[in-house]
């Protein structure tokens, strides 16, 4: 089962946020400080020149490939398996997730490790491996953490973003109670050390190694990852079999249109210039190879993507998964990853969740937005992230899925909007009157119908004529 | 007559914060704009640019309410906006809402392409580049988003700023991170928004400017707002919250936004 999105709740989500004094410490490290990931992409875009025409080239890719994803998806497919790898075509999660099993049981797995995936927490592939007996084990370092505090990752490429260290070490004692309780743990590196030492014996014991993919490219068979560990390439080259979780939109033409992309990608995520990994595997190992899984799968999802082509959504799917529109988001910032209540957070959370469960089950997160649109600003494949939001909102406003409440006091003020007359003879009468009862202080520290703002804000007072009746006077004036 | 004729004549888009809440920044901009050599008017009619039906997915008020403005500012050379948020409705926006009216379409376009936020349109456009007003005090200047990323207004208040006599400007800290005003996104979303707000609080007082400007009367609002609060309930500093265009005109005899009749000015 699909982990159950909470993304209605987003707002109780967000509250309880706030209140996390622990969150909102990790948040503070996270986001606007020199060290934040914001700043490194700032730096690392400002070092190289050609970023801004490496960005239309790479959005350019995308579109063209967008455009013939079926073409490229099946030269795809003929390629890999032609290298000797199978190509499962899933439509849902569930399809998914059975496959994997399949593949998992037919090699008498009981152990997968697992590198860094989105779609697998999509598919929630862990959940229903241990519930058929097989035991996952991420090895990624922030999803190792998340995954042994039984939590969604926050961030997609720094999944226990939401931590402080001292979170981590606690979790590690309670976890890791084979260990010597007495043992240093104090320092990040000492930290690092422990997860290393626990992990290296799952990788060598593991049956089945489950990845995701940067890209899958279509003129060689080709998945691609890019990690910073190496967890990735323990993951995938030591068990018997490699199963690659991608989903349709990753596929590429050719490995030049890889490169260019990985130009991008690791600059916008956390301002590498290339990120430590990056590992091409195709096929299964072969004769004469040192090493290699004995099989390799590739799953291709779809998960209500397909729909999404065509139509004014289809932009979302150039996403190449590299969080810079979270890292320089100030909502995001403000609440973490886990407010948004599914898989993908941020920005491109809020087009993608209710691209795929749907606006009526998401309905908060395209409207969770100032519309501030730095997202837009850094995103290197240039999607209009803003503008997909509101295409939400005016779903909702058709589907008259937004509050009632909302929509009358929409209909009140467009229907005075349309009156001047009535519009500047009311706005008259309201700014006299506040401003009259408003002119000792110059502001209000409460009112009827702005609660939210007065609750912990000043209302500032009008100053009492409307600037349309002055304007009159002073024309009337000039005349005479 | 002939003196007139080789004015631009400039439709003033005094947007529905300013006219409600403080004309006064309506006035300095008329002051600047005349400065610059043109011919003001203001069409009466005008109202909202319907920036909130757009932004609430009411697609069909928002088109009804463009219409009307695009109607109302047909005749003049530049339609001019204190404030980047409508304006940048103006511009990028009206356009794409006529996709299937290619009749409306054009005019949108013809619109768009002569709309200009105020202090853009004085330094790019009239080439103002220095005013002669006075102000004392440490400044530090905000950019509001649309201003900032639809309109690229950015350098141009800084150019003007440093012209005044008597003001010292100083940068602020993510001065191009939003305020977490939003429109209606501060009373959907009142907790995130205070939480935005509140690290701009902190950026401004770092600074330790006694003036804090831009050039959207929303985002204003909301910072002056909390400030207050926070000077009120904390203690916090004492900080002028102005629209940049009050500064230039050297119109700042109305108390500072949110600020008591009492105190500043005349």
């Amino acid at each position: 089962m699909t982990m159950q999105p909470t993304s209605r709740a987003f707002k109780a989500n967000a509250h309880d946020a706030l209140a996390d004094a622990k969150l909102q410490r990790a948040l503070g490290f996270f986001q606007f400080g020199q060290a934040g990931l914001a700043e490194r992409r700032r730096q690392a875009v400002d070092r190289l020149p050609e970023f801004d025409v490496l960005r239309d080239r790479a959005k350019a890719i995308k579109d063209h490939t967008l455009a013939h994803l079926d073409w490229y998806l099946e030269r795809f497919e003929r390629n890999c398996t032609e290298a000797g790898g199978h190509v499962h075509w899933c439509r849902n999660a569930e399809e998914a997730r059975q496959v994997v099993l399949d593949i998992c049981r037919k090699l008498n797995a009981r152990t997968a490790t697992k590198g860094k995936s989105m779609i697998g927490e999509e598919i929630a592939i862990n959940d229903y491996l241990a519930a058929n007996g097989v035991e996952p084990i991420e090895t990624d370092l922030g999803e190792y953490i998340v995954q042994i505090r039984h939590e969604m990752p926050s961030h997609i490429i720094a999944p226990a973003i939401h931590l402080t260290q001292h979170q981590v070490e606690a979790s590690f004692r309670k976890t890791h109670t084979q260990l010597d309780p007495a043992r240093q743990l104090e320092e990040p590196r000492q930290l690092l050390d422990e997860a290393r030492g626990i992990l290296r014996q799952k990788f060598l014991d593991a049956d089945v190694g489950i990845t995701g993919a940067n890209f899958l490219i279509a003129e060689t068979g080709t998945s691609v990852i890019v990690t910073n560990e190496g967890n990735g390439d323990l993951t995938q080259l030591l068990p018997k079999a490699h199963i690659v979780l991608a989903s349709l939109e990753k596929v590429v033409p050719t490995l030049e249109d890889a490169s260019t992309i990985l130009r991008v990608l690791a600059r916008s995520a956390t301002g590498q210039d290339m990120s430590v990994y990056t590992t091409f595997s195709t096929g299964p190992r072969r004769a004469g190879d040192l090493d290699g899984p004995g099989e390799y799968h590739v799953i291709l999802l779809d998960n209500g993507r397909s729909a999404l082509l065509g139509t004014e959504f289809q932009d979302i799917l150039r996403c190449i998964r590299c969080g810079a529109c979270m890292n320089n988001c100030p909502v995001y910032a403000s609440v973490g990853g886990h407010a948004y209540g599914w898989v993908y957070p941020g920005p491109m959370g809020s087009v993608l969740t209710p691209a795929l469960i749907g606006v009526e089950n998401a309905g908060h997160l395209p409207n969770a937005s100032t519309f501030c649109g730095r997202c837009e600003s850094v995103c290197p494949m240039k999607i209009p992230l803003p503008k997909m939001m509101r295409h939400f909102r005016e779903q909702e406003y058709e589907r008259k899925l937004s509050p009632r409440t909302v929509r009358a006091g929409l209909a009140v003020w467009a229907f005075l909007a349309r009156h001047p007359v009535l519009y500047h003879f009311l706005a008259g009468k309201a700014a006299a009157l506040l401003g009259r009862l408003g002119r000792r202080n110059g502001s209000f520290y409460g009112l009827p119908l702005a609660g939210g703002w007065t609750a912990t804000r000043e209302m500032p007072a009008p100053q009492g004529r409307t600037f349309q009746a002055m304007w009159r006077g002073r024309q009337a004036g000039k005349v005479r | 007559m002939a003196e007139t004729a080789t004015k631009p004549r400039v439709g003033l888009f005094i947007t529905c914060l300013v006219d409600f809440f403080r004309p006064s920044v309506g006035f300095a901009a008329v002051k600047l704009l005349e400065d610059a050599g043109c011919e003001v008017h203001v069409p009466e009619a005008q109202t909202c640019c319907g920036q909130p039906a757009y932004n609430s997915g009411d697609r069909a008020d928002t088109k009804e309410l463009a219409r009307r403005t695009i109607a109302l500012f047909e005749g003049f050379d530049y339609v001019v906006v204190p404030s980047g948020s409508c304006g940048g409705m103006l511009r990028e926006h009206y356009p794409g809402l006529f996709a299937d009216e290619p009749d409306w379409a054009h005019r949108a376009q013809h619109l768009a392409a002569r709309t200009y936020e105020l202090i853009s349109f004085l330094h790019d456009v009239r080439g103002m580049r220095g005013v002669a007003s006075r102000y004392e005090g440490t400044v530090t200047y905000h950019d509001s988003c649309s201003g900032l990323r639809e309109l690229g207004v950015k350098q141009q208040p800084r150019a003007l700023l440093s012209s005044v006599e008597g003001l010292k400007l100083v940068e602020l800290p993510a001065a191009e991170v939003c305020c977490g005003f939003g429109g209606t996104f501060c009373v959907k979303y009142p907790e995130i928004s205070d939480k935005m707000v509140s690290a701009k609080a902190v950026d401004i007082a770092s600074t330790g400017a006694d003036t804090v400007l831009a050039g959207d009367l929303g985002c204003l609002m909301n910072m002056a707002g909390k400030l207050k609060r926070q000077q009120i309930e904390a203690g916090g500093p004492d900080i002028r919250v102005r629209h940049v265009a009050e500064v230039l005109a050297g119109m700042t005899d109305e108390p500072p936004i949110a600020a008591a009749k009492t105190r500043d000015g005349a």
